[in-house]
């Protein structure tokens, strides 16, 4: 519950803080209506499309209603997926004013004891620390290889926690031991003439639970002719934190980030998660109010980009062959790769370049998955919902593979697999991962 | 505030799931796509069917209650702003397309199906529904109906009202009506059909409809001619028609717009040139091929500096970039967009463009026109702030001078955008006394509790009023 005293405060932050410039440019055509998944999935309320929740937002700022119940449901519903942006003809950027406004709700309400500790024990003590994310991806390492999970299984002790979790804890990767995740390069030269230097952004969650997939990207990356420069004082990307209204936290790792990447020397910094990487060519927004940070911030952004764009770029589907046996492959875009970084043919491109495969493209691969950062944990009605349609186009293709290009997604899609109870036809797999398995060696 | 008794009467009907009045579900259906118009409305209901909309409508009668129907709120022209408040009537749930006949070319919709939908539905089964609005992606059918809505193909195949062969009606009463058939012939007493085509929800709430549909054209070509001289776009235009051919697309910008796009996509465009057409044809192969060639003569005779003809649907899309950017490129340089739809006989583009750049100068406004050339129906727009009570002011002025030289020039002051709130108090221009006057004794006969989207289409009081304000 949100007490008076609480909606009266942050009605007073969104006057001082929400951008007016950005929610009047809403000139509430509509055109971003079809876009939005949670617009359709809701039976098209409009309260949960990006129309609705800007005019709602501007009727806070002008007091024409209250922040309630029903207001920060609507903001808590939307995924973020920013699908809204590229179709918005007056470029409204409506990820800026969502992550605003989570965050003046956000610091200025009490939330419960649990969600008090569940929010400090994530945000401030997990994921800025990857000694720590190391050995919670540890301790689950140690229960899948102990003989644990064999145990819970058996003892139903899934069954206390929600379907969707349930479901998620039996889809997450094998994950590497200790020493694994401890022991990793600096600095990893090119094979064959050196074209590019670039620097990895390793990513909290890819460097841990999936250890394999950045080694994946490394090899490529190496094929594609670069060396690769990994520096070790490099943190979270700060996404989630934005993304949940606390933006100073992700302030601060920003500020790391670029401290670690700036003299690198190189031609760019790569990702391999469209989640990081479309929160980290958004560092220039996060502290342009800071005029020691904001200039080193746009000097940071302008190097960021994806993998598969960097691959793209540098012909390495036509210098490197590629060949795997006969499947149907069908690629679901993650949406902040697409719609932030506009990484959207690279990877199609990739893919069609195997040879042997049939490239399927299903029906809205464009629309989220559902996953969306923690939505899936919290908003799993509606989450579950959207995955249902997307496994729905997923299965149209006769696709044996889906290929994602964000840890979120690739979960998800395991997710949803295994809800179908299609694991036994059906894998989901990152981009880079696939991509390696077809290099003809 | 509704009372207890008649909320309980709403519920009653469409269940607790499909009636809202709290604030912010009250407050997401206040506004449609027109600047600067914003009422909360009393309720928000979603029936589920057409006796579901006759017993809600019938409550609204008795106690009184303004009834607004809305699709998407896609309109510009605050039609489906509650600005009486009362009870918001959605049709998400009445959204389907409800049969193609392929031995009668039609479709059979029902108020809420998308207007694109129904495109990719017919053009599947190779037939073709015209009507392409703007907002086509988003827009409802039963919106369209209820604006006649127009669009870029408006030239050769008409707008939405060509279409409409069928209506279910719920009149104000409850009643429930059916006009028209799957008839290309009927004449039984007064064309219902035509009435409620454009009625913008002032007369009853039309529940089902059939549109005519036509055979999918073979192949369409796009050219794209740059001119140094309006006068010489326009006499292009004019000569095109005249030499009897009807281009399925044959769109317009000005320089102001052009400079607009080019600052914005950046694709090369000549600032320099005063206009640009943008020409489409379809049909068979050769009949397309031989009024391309034709079309590009004509424009070249005219001194049209360049004129470029796609080879390709890739090429093809390059030309029409210019076009489809226009209104985002506008949209992106200040908070506020207004984007009117002054119409004039197309003999008279010329002299409405001219007089258009006349009255920007005069109220110092940065108004950029684009539209649709082919048939008279033009597009000022007014990049502003609605913040800037001072330039809001003149942006009235110019509009309200824009529409007065339309009417003198044969025109009218809506084109395709409908009246609603936001132009009733011009209607009198183009009606004369004697019109409204005919009008509203029509509105008085079927609603005369006046509960239909009370204060659209007919002034309160003869304040103009195109802008300011709430």
């Amino acid at each position: 519950m949100t007490t008076v005293l609480e909606q009266q405060t942050i009605q007073d932050e969104f006057k001082n803080r929400m951008n007016e410039d950005e929610l009047l440019n809403c000139m509430r055509c509509g055109f971003c209506l079809p876009s939005c998944p949670t617009y359709i999935t809701s039976g098209y309320k409009e309260t949960h499309s990006p129309r609705g929740r800007i005019a709602l937002m501007k009727a806070v700022v002008d007091g024409l209603i209250e922040p309630d119940e029903d207001f920060e449901k609507s903001l808590n519903q939307c995924l973020g997926c920013r699908a809204c942006e590229p179709v918005c003809p007056s470029g409204v950027n409506y990820g800026h004013l969502l992550e605003e406004a989570r965050d003046i709700i956000n610091q200025n309400k009490k939330h419960s004891l649990p969600v008090r500790t569940v929010r400090k024990v994530v945000f401030d003590g997990l994921f800025p620390h990857p000694n720590r994310m190391r050995t919670v991806t540890g301790l689950l390492g140690f229960y899948q290889r102990s003989g644990l999970q064999k145990v819970a299984r058996a003892a139903g002790v899934m069954k206390l926690f929600p379907e969707s979790l349930a479901t998620m804890e039996r889809v997450l990767p094998k994950v590497p031991t200790m020493r694994e995740m401890k022991n990793r390069p600096e600095f990893v030269p090119s094979q064959g003439t050196t074209t590019k230097r670039v620097a990895f952004f390793t990513g909290c969650l890819m460097d841990t639970m999936f250890l394999e997939t950045n080694n994946a990207t490394m090899k490529l990356l190496q094929l594609a002719g670069c060396e690769i420069v990994i520096p070790k004082d490099q943190s979270c990307c700060g996404a989630l934190h934005g993304h949940s209204g606390e933006k100073d936290g992700s302030k601060e790792l920003a500020k790391q980030n670029i401290k670690a990447f700036e003299d690198l020397n190189v031609d760019y910094i790569i990702t391999n998660a469209g989640g990081c990487g479309a929160f980290l060519v958004d560092y220039d927004h996060l502290l342009k109010d800071d005029p020691q940070w904001k200039d080193r911030a746009v000097d940071f952004k302008n190097k960021i980009k994806d993998i598969s764009q960097i691959l793209y770029e540098a012909d390495f589907h036509k210098k490197v062959k590629l060949q795997l046996p006969y499947q149907i492959i069908t690629y679901q875009d993650s949406c902040h790769l697409r719609n932030v970084m506009k990484t959207a043919s690279a990877p199609r491109e990739l893919l069609r370049a195997i040879d042997g495969i049939d490239f399927k493209e299903m029906k809205d691969a464009d629309r989220c998955c559902g996953s969306a950062g923690i939505y899936n944990i919290v908003e799993s009605e509606m989450s579950m919902q959207i995955l249902d349609y997307k496994m729905e186009q997923t299965k149209a293709t006769h696709a044996t593979t889906v290929v994602t290009a964000n840890p979120g997604c690739l979960l998800q899609m395991k997710l949803g697999i295994e809800r179908e109870n299609l694991s036994d036809k059906m894998r989901a797999v990152h981009i880079v991962d696939v991509l390696l398995e077809a290099v003809v060696k | 505030m509704l009372k207890e008794e008649i909320r309980k009467k709403l519920i009653a009907v469409v269940g607790e799931e499909n009636f809202d009045d709290s604030k912010v579900g009250r407050l997401a259906y206040s506004f449609d796509a027109t600047p600067n118009f914003q009422a909360m409305p009393d309720g928000v209901v979603s029936p589920r069917n057409t006796e579901e909309v006759s017993s809600l409508i019938k409550i609204c009668n008795e106690y009184k209650i303004p009834v607004v129907p809305r699709g998407t709120g896609t309109n510009l022209c605050g039609g489906t702003c509650p600005t009486e408040g009362g009870i918001v009537f959605l049709f998400k749930h009445m959204n389907k397309i409800l049969e193609i006949d392929e031995e009668n070319l039609t479709a059979t919709v029902q108020p809420g199906a998308i207007t694109l939908d129904l495109i990719n539905a017919v053009e599947a089964k190779g037939l073709f529904y015209p009507p392409d609005p703007g907002s086509m992606k988003s827009s409802t059918l039963g919106g369209n109906i209820n604006e006649n809505s127009g669009g870029l193909r408006g030239l050769k195949y008409g707008v939405t009202r060509d279409y409409v062969i069928a209506l279910e009606i719920v009149l104000p009463n409850g009643d429930i009506m059916r006009s028209g058939g799957k008839l290309a012939k009927d004449v039984a007493g007064y064309d219902f059909t035509r009435l409620f085509v454009g009625s913008e929800g002032t007369l009853g709430i039309i529940t089902e409809a059939t549109l005519k549909l036509v055979p999918k054209p073979e192949t369409k070509k796009t050219m794209l001619a740059l001119y140094q001289d309006l006068e010489a776009a326009a006499r292009s235009v004019s000569k095109i028609i005249a030499s009897k051919i009807i281009p399925t697309t044959l769109e317009f910008l000005d320089q102001a717009t052009i400079t607009v796009v080019e600052d914005y996509v950046k694709i090369g465009l000549p600032t320099d040139a005063k206009a640009v057409l943008l020409i489409e044809q379809d049909g068979s192969p050769e009949v397309v091929q031989k009024d391309i060639e034709k079309m590009t003569d004509i424009c070249k005779s005219e001194n049209a500096v360049s004129v470029q003809v796609a080879q390709s649907d890739e090429e093809a899309e390059q030309l029409t970039t210019a076009r489809r950017w226009a209104l985002s490129a506008l949209a992106r340089l200040k908070p506020t967009t207004i984007l009117e739809d002054a119409t004039v006989p197309r003999s008279e583009i010329a002299n409405m463009v001219k007089a258009i750049n006349e009255i920007a100068k005069k109220y110092d406004l940065n108004i950029c026109t684009f539209g649709h050339a082919g048939d008279g129906n033009l597009h000022p727009t007014v990049p502003t702030d609605a913040r800037n009570k001072e330039e809001m002011e003149r942006v009235e002025k110019a509009f309200e001078e824009i529409f007065i030289k339309a009417v003198e020039l044969g025109g009218t002051i809506t084109g395709e955008h409908g009246v609603g709130i936001m132009k009733a108090p011009y209607l009198e221009l183009k009606l004369g006394k004697e019109g409204i006057a005919a009008m509203k004794a029509v509105k008085a006969a079927l609603d005369p509790n006046n509960i239909m989207n009370p204060g659209k289409i007919f002034a309160k009081d003869s304040r103009k009023r195109v802008v300011v304000g709430k």
